[in-house]
């Protein structure tokens, strides 16, 4: 007999242990299935150096040089542009909604110029909030331009090498200059932490009170459905309240983020962000069985979320699809809103689309804890 | 107007039928006594009856109430006391208490849950976390809850379960005074001197509403004979007896061995040999009791849990 170590006893607790696992069928599940399709979601997904960026030409004359410049930009794979901006005030309104990533200005004088040798200038502005996304195209920029010059005049050897020398790429890193990379992920971690604690509190609400058999009595009191809905729901939304000022406080006091825009656009957009959050992981409740799935299905949820939001690696980096997938989560939405109000102060018809998407899932996500709740045991 | 008046309920769960086309009405101020096997369907039937469950056969009211379409409405007036102590542990008593009091929208709630304290004899402990409280508290508690919005009508799910004696009986005491006050009762249990203090039982096994009547209706009815054996050597009496045609149960009861038989001839057949055979034992008629008839009908009727 040994009292430490007995291959019998280890053997009855790895059975127990194998039978518990496979009785639980949403964990077996999430055990072998997740990592696959984690990995096959993200690997193909993630990409850090993104390509085939959304850009507007604001161009008013059509001249070879401007093709010549346009195609060149095109050939680089970094810039597609999809957009033509009619003026310099469009641009804007394109670049602030984060609809492009650049805007090339090329004035109308641009072919006289290049012509007569007087200092040629072309403008790039570049969406800089996040720095990693603008700094590949950015770099590419100058031999790329005079280049497509160069060919563009042909034969003309020595004018070309005069322009070659004059042709000026002024580029503007817009909203953050300096590439500072908290400008971005602050901003964005203030999704991040709402929606981490948010859906994960609310998520345990119903089957917390259905494994520690309260829900019964519950059921059996006069109390309505929305009415248990909003009393699960509205004490998180007061959490998530002073979730908000304290991150705020912070991104401003420790991390000096700037703050252009308008607070009451921003927590009006924070507001509708946590209730379809806490409704969320109420709809999580609804589903679940156990605390431990809805925990489990509140991670599976995450993951994604934070990979394919742009919170984490750029969102304009992704293949179409992975893009269109990421249009599902609702921090995608809210991070462009905070960091379009945050840092490039963008006012209510920039964000108003987002603004609505949001709003689409506070109502789908209760009709779906509506529809889901049990207001019987059946 | 009876306080439940329910026909033909059938409540399945899967393929598995756990309510059989039960019936069963229960008139004002009446205590019933809800009897069964475990798994024999009684809580399901109970939660039918307070709109926690849908049936999927049958009809039925409660209180006056439609059991399909007015839940709500019979959720405010019945008061239903779970199997399990469904409050909140991590409340206090006082707590649980005001919550209760303002989900029913009692008004003022202080005077309500002082109240009820007061008649709890629970004023100096209205601080303390409701689950250290020890099981007899706990039901207590439970049941004073339950009572705070004075129903009208009580649904008792084995409420003395893990109970102790002393508890269980001043539990009794508190559920007739209630009833005297107008209160109807429906009460689950497996004790069978709680059946004993109901004015009329229920007992339902497997699904199947087997029995209903007083007590005393209740074993008539099933028409068993039951004889006691006394003497040395009984456990020797009982093995020879076991399996004999017309014995159905041999059940030792202290110093006696009760035999019982549904068809009075093969039992007294069974049991001409058993004083000769073995020296010093002694047949006489006995009384049935209520158990008896509960075994009977248990071993008589199919286990649908497997």
């Amino acid at each position: 007999m040994n009292d430490v170590f007995s291959f019998a006893r280890l053997g009855a607790l790895l059975i127990k242990e194998f039978i518990q696992m496979r009785r639980d069928r949403i964990t077996f599940a999430m055990m072998l299935g997740v990592p696959l399709i984690q990995l096959v979601l993200f690997g193909y997904a993630i990409n850090n150096d993104p390509k085939s960026l959304p850009a507007a030409l604001v161009a008013t004359s059509n001249d070879p040089y401007t093709r010549a410049i346009v195609a060149a930009l095109q050939t680089t794979g970094y810039y597609r542009f999809d957009h033509v901006a009619q003026s310099a005030a469009d641009a804007e309104f394109l670049i602030s909604r984060g609809d492009v990533a650049f805007v090339v200005t090329i004035p109308a004088d641009f072919a006289k110029r290049v012509e007569s040798g007087n200092n040629p200038q072309i403008l790039i502005e570049a969406d800089a909030t996040d720095p990693a996304v603008a700094s590949g195209a950015i770099s590419t920029l100058g031999t790329v331009a005079s280049q497509a010059l160069l060919r563009a005049q042909g034969t003309q050897e020595a004018a070309a090498e005069a322009a070659k020398g004059q042709l000026d790429v002024v580029v503007h890193r817009r909203y953050n200059p300096e590439g500072i990379s908290q400008y971005n992920i602050v901003p964005g971690l203030l999704g991040v932490i709402l929606q981490m604690t948010m859906v994960m509190m609310t998520s345990i609400a119903l089957t917390r009170e259905t494994e520690r058999g309260t829900m019964e009595n519950l059921l059996a009191m006069p109390s309505s459905p929305l009415e248990i809905m909003l009393g699960k729901v509205l004490p998180y939304l007061a959490v998530g309240g002073v979730q908000v000022v304290v991150v705020l406080a912070a991104a401003k006091l420790l991390f000096a983020i700037p703050f252009t825009g308008s607070m009451s656009l921003l927590l009006t957009a924070v507001l509708i962000f946590v209730l379809a959050l806490v409704l969320l992981g109420y709809s999580i409740s609804t589903v679940a069985r156990t605390q431990m799935q809805a925990l489990q299905l509140t991670f599976f949820f995450f993951l994604p979320s934070i990979m394919l939001s742009g919170f984490m690696f750029p969102y304009r980096g992704m293949p179409d699809w992975a893009q269109t997938f990421g249009e599902i989560f609702p921090l995608t939405h809210f991070l462009r809103i905070t960091r379009a109000v945050m840092l490039k102060g963008a006012e209510l018809p920039a964000v108003a689309g987002e603004i609505g998407w949001l709003v689409v899932f506070v109502a789908l996500f209760a009709g779906v804890a509506l529809v889901r709740f049990r207001r019987t045991l059946d | 107007m009876n306080a439940i008046d329910v026909h033909g309920l059938v409540k399945r769960f899967g393929n598995k039928t756990v309510v059989d086309h039960v019936t069963m009405s229960v008139a004002e101020g009446e205590i019933v006594g809800f009897l069964g096997p475990n798994g024999s369907g009684k809580t399901t039937t109970i939660r039918i009856m307070c709109g926690l469950l849908t049936p999927d056969e049958g009809e039925g009211t409660v209180l006056g109430f439609n059991i399909r379409t007015d839940s709500l409405r019979i959720k405010r007036e019945v008061g239903y006391m779970t199997q399990k102590f469904s409050f909140y542990e991590d409340l206090t008593i006082g707590e649980n208490l005001e919550f209760v009091a303002r989900l029913y929208r009692l008004k003022p709630v202080e005077e309500y849950v002082a109240g009820t304290l007061e008649d709890l004899g629970l004023t100096t402990r209205r601080n303390q976390l409701a689950g250290t409280l020890s099981g007899g508290w706990k039901q207590r508690l439970a049941l004073a809850a339950c009572i705070m919005h004075k129903p009208k009508l009580l649904l008792l799910d084995e409420p003395t379960a893990g109970v102790d004696p002393k508890a269980r009986r001043e539990f009794w005491d508190e559920i007739h005074r209630l009833a005297s006050g107008g209160l109807t009762v429906l009460v689950s249990t497996h004790y069978m001197d709680e059946a004993e203090r109901c004015h009329r039982i229920s007992y339902i096994s497997y699904g199947k509403m087997l029995a209903t009547g007083t007590v005393a209706e209740v074993v008539k009815n099933a028409g068993l004979t039951t004889f006691v054996l006394q003497g040395p050597r009984l456990d020797q009496v009982a093995e020879a007896l076991q399996g004999r045609p017309g014995v159905d149960q041999v059940a030792p009861f202290g110093a006696t061995l009760h035999v019982v038989g549904s068809d009075k001839k093969k039992l007294e057949a069974a049991l001409a040999d058993v004083e000769r055979v073995h020296k010093g034992v002694k047949v006489s008629p006995g009384e049935t009791s209520l158990e008896d008839v509960f075994i009977q009908f248990m071993s008589g009727s199919k286990d649908n849990m497997a």
